[in-house]
């Protein structure tokens, strides 16, 4: 099953996915491009794994680490499909990253990777972008790098976990205005999605809603106002967004 | 109603819905619903619900702890924008309950510090209006496992469960004047183990409120914590922990080794 959150009508819907159209929880049919999408739940705490791909921390030339280099986010960042993202007026490099967002649906403390499987609720795409100019050395990376408004895509689809048997093997890819940029497999994870759900529970409680956006391939480039930027993950759709000018508009989630 | 009671937001324990009690500060008692309670005896949920934000190296003394380390591998330069990080919601307690000490560990870090809530969304406002964005005000215990480096998110020493106390209350704004001068204090089981002030400040909280907002909103509900003082006390199992603020209150919670092996409270 795939489940989104949209708003139509000027009020906010359940949706799912029927053969290619968007069925609204009133039981209307609805083109996608009729929608404004919301991210597909409303997330609690938000991780992010940073140089989680052998390739693309090759890439930034850092050394692989023992731990997995995580840190958090604000529902600030949060936006859905077809969002346009703002990019600041004097950055130099702003790269879009596509990576596998994991959501968790039951309380998990001290969880084997072995079981770790079984409080996934689903899986969505996250296209988690980064403005590098911005970035410092304390406690890197640092939020006015990783955490602007509108920054942090999600959908447009979340996808029951039923429905991904082995999310260890899928194609990712990301396009910009129609030419492949980046190509990867979530195989080359350093850190799989069952080890990161260990980690995490083995010091902290997670719960239902948590999600855990588990990094990227090699691949990012710059974008620039006007770009379309489409990260797509094998079995769970295709997430689009924007890129626009940054002017001053705010962006809080469920206000 | 008395000459210098205060309303303040408070949810007792059971009862996650703030409630406007009235607080005689001094003598740290509150009537609440025609009740009269005593603020030390309390057990409280956390009186706010939006993400808490904490700031690093906020404080002159903190950052002049790392001396010439700010120009030397791996941060090459000092701080330029606020730095932050989150305390997520598996860390908040409220005022009363217990900070659990994971297994394996022989203390805990008490990071005492002035959480300020956000009443509107704040996206670049300059430090002239920043207050207006402001509901009031919360102490908090920014609580952590010793750890010296600031390169690299710390979410295994910072994110633990219990390592966020927030409350007893949420100060309306109006009662404090000045954010700028409230004197710190922190005692373990009564003794008095740090003396603080956010005059100390780098970023004075209207400053901090513009610079974090110039790159990202603050939403309603969100607390800002603005950082935490130098020379940080540590506490044990079976310790008592108070952080007191100068105007706002004191927020209390035991020290409890916790048990191998158990589930803890189901995260909500």
């Amino acid at each position: 099953m795939k489940r989104a959150r949209v708003a139509w009508g000027g009020a906010i819907h359940g949706a799912s996915e029927d053969h290619g159209r968007v069925r609204l929880d009133t039981g209307a049919l609805a083109d996608e491009s009729a929608l404004v999408w919301l991210p597909p739940f409303e997330p609690r705490t938000i991780f992010a794994v940073g140089l989680n791909y052998a390739d693309h921390v090759r890439e930034l030339a850092f050394k692989p680490s023992a731990e997995p280099l995580i840190f958090l986010k604000g529902p600030n960042t949060l936006a859905g499909h077809r969002a346009f993202t703002p990019r600041p007026m004097d950055a130099k490099f702003m790269h879009y990253e596509c990576e596998l967002a994991v959501v968790i649906g039951r309380p998990a403390y001290q969880v084997s990777r072995v079981q770790a499987l079984d409080y996934v609720a689903g899986y969505t795409i996250a296209n988690d972008y980064a403005v590098r100019d911005y970035l410092e050395n304390y406690y890197r990376p640092n939020l006015r790098a990783k955490n602007r408004d509108a920054a942090t895509l999600l959908g447009p689809w979340l996808v029951d976990a039923a429905d991904v048997p082995d999310p260890m093997r899928l194609a990712l890819r990301t396009t910009v205005n129609g030419t492949v940029t980046q190509q990867g497999t979530t195989a080359d994870m350093i850190f799989g999605v069952a080890a990161l759900i260990e980690y995490l529970s083995a010091f902290m409680t997670l719960g239902p809603g948590d999600v855990i956006l588990t990094g990227t391939p090699e691949g990012v480039v710059n974008v620039n106002p006007g770009d379309e930027v489409v990260t797509e993950i094998e079995g769970l759709g295709r997430l689009t967004s924007l890129i626009v000018a940054e002017v001053g508009a705010s962006s809080c989630a469920g206000q | 109603m008395f000459l210098g009671m205060k309303s303040v937001w408070l949810s007792l324990h059971g009862k996650p819905t703030p409630q406007l009690a009235q607080l005689d500060l001094a003598s740290g008692r509150l009537q609440l619903a025609g009740a009269e309670l005593v603020a030390a005896d309390l057990c409280c949920e956390v009186p706010v619900s939006g993400t808490v934000y904490g700031t690093a190296l906020n404080f002159r003394g903190a950052l002049a702890a790392l001396g010439e380390a700010v120009h030397a591998a791996p941060y090459l330069a000092p701080p330029r924008a606020p730095i932050l990080y989150i305390k997520p919601r598996n860390t908040w307690i409220g005022h009363g309950a217990s900070i659990r000490l994971p297994a394996g560990h022989d203390s805990i870090v008490v990071g005492p510090t002035l959480g300020v809530v956000i009443g509107a969304a704040a996206t670049r406002v300059s430090a002239a209006s920043a207050l207006e964005h402001v509901a009031g005000y919360v102490v908090v215990n920014d609580v952590a496992l010793a750890h010296s480096s600031y390169y690299r998110p710390a979410i295994s020493q910072q994110c633990r469960d219990s390592f966020c106390p927030l409350g007893p209350w949420l100060m309306p704004r109006a009662y404090l004047d000045d954010p700028d001068a409230l004197g710190i204090r922190v005692y373990i089981n009564d003794a008095l183990q740090l003396q603080s002030s956010t005059s100390q400040l780098i970023r004075p909280v209207r400053q901090l409120l513009a610079d974090v907002s110039a790159f990202m909103t603050l939403c309603q509900g969100d607390v800002l914590l603005v950082g935490l003082p130098e020379g940080l006390p540590q506490a044990r199992a079976g310790d008592v922990v108070t952080v007191e603020i100068e105007g706002l209150g004191r927020l209390t919670n035991p020290v409890v080794a916790e048990t191998p092996g158990r589930a803890p409270r189901s995260a909500t």
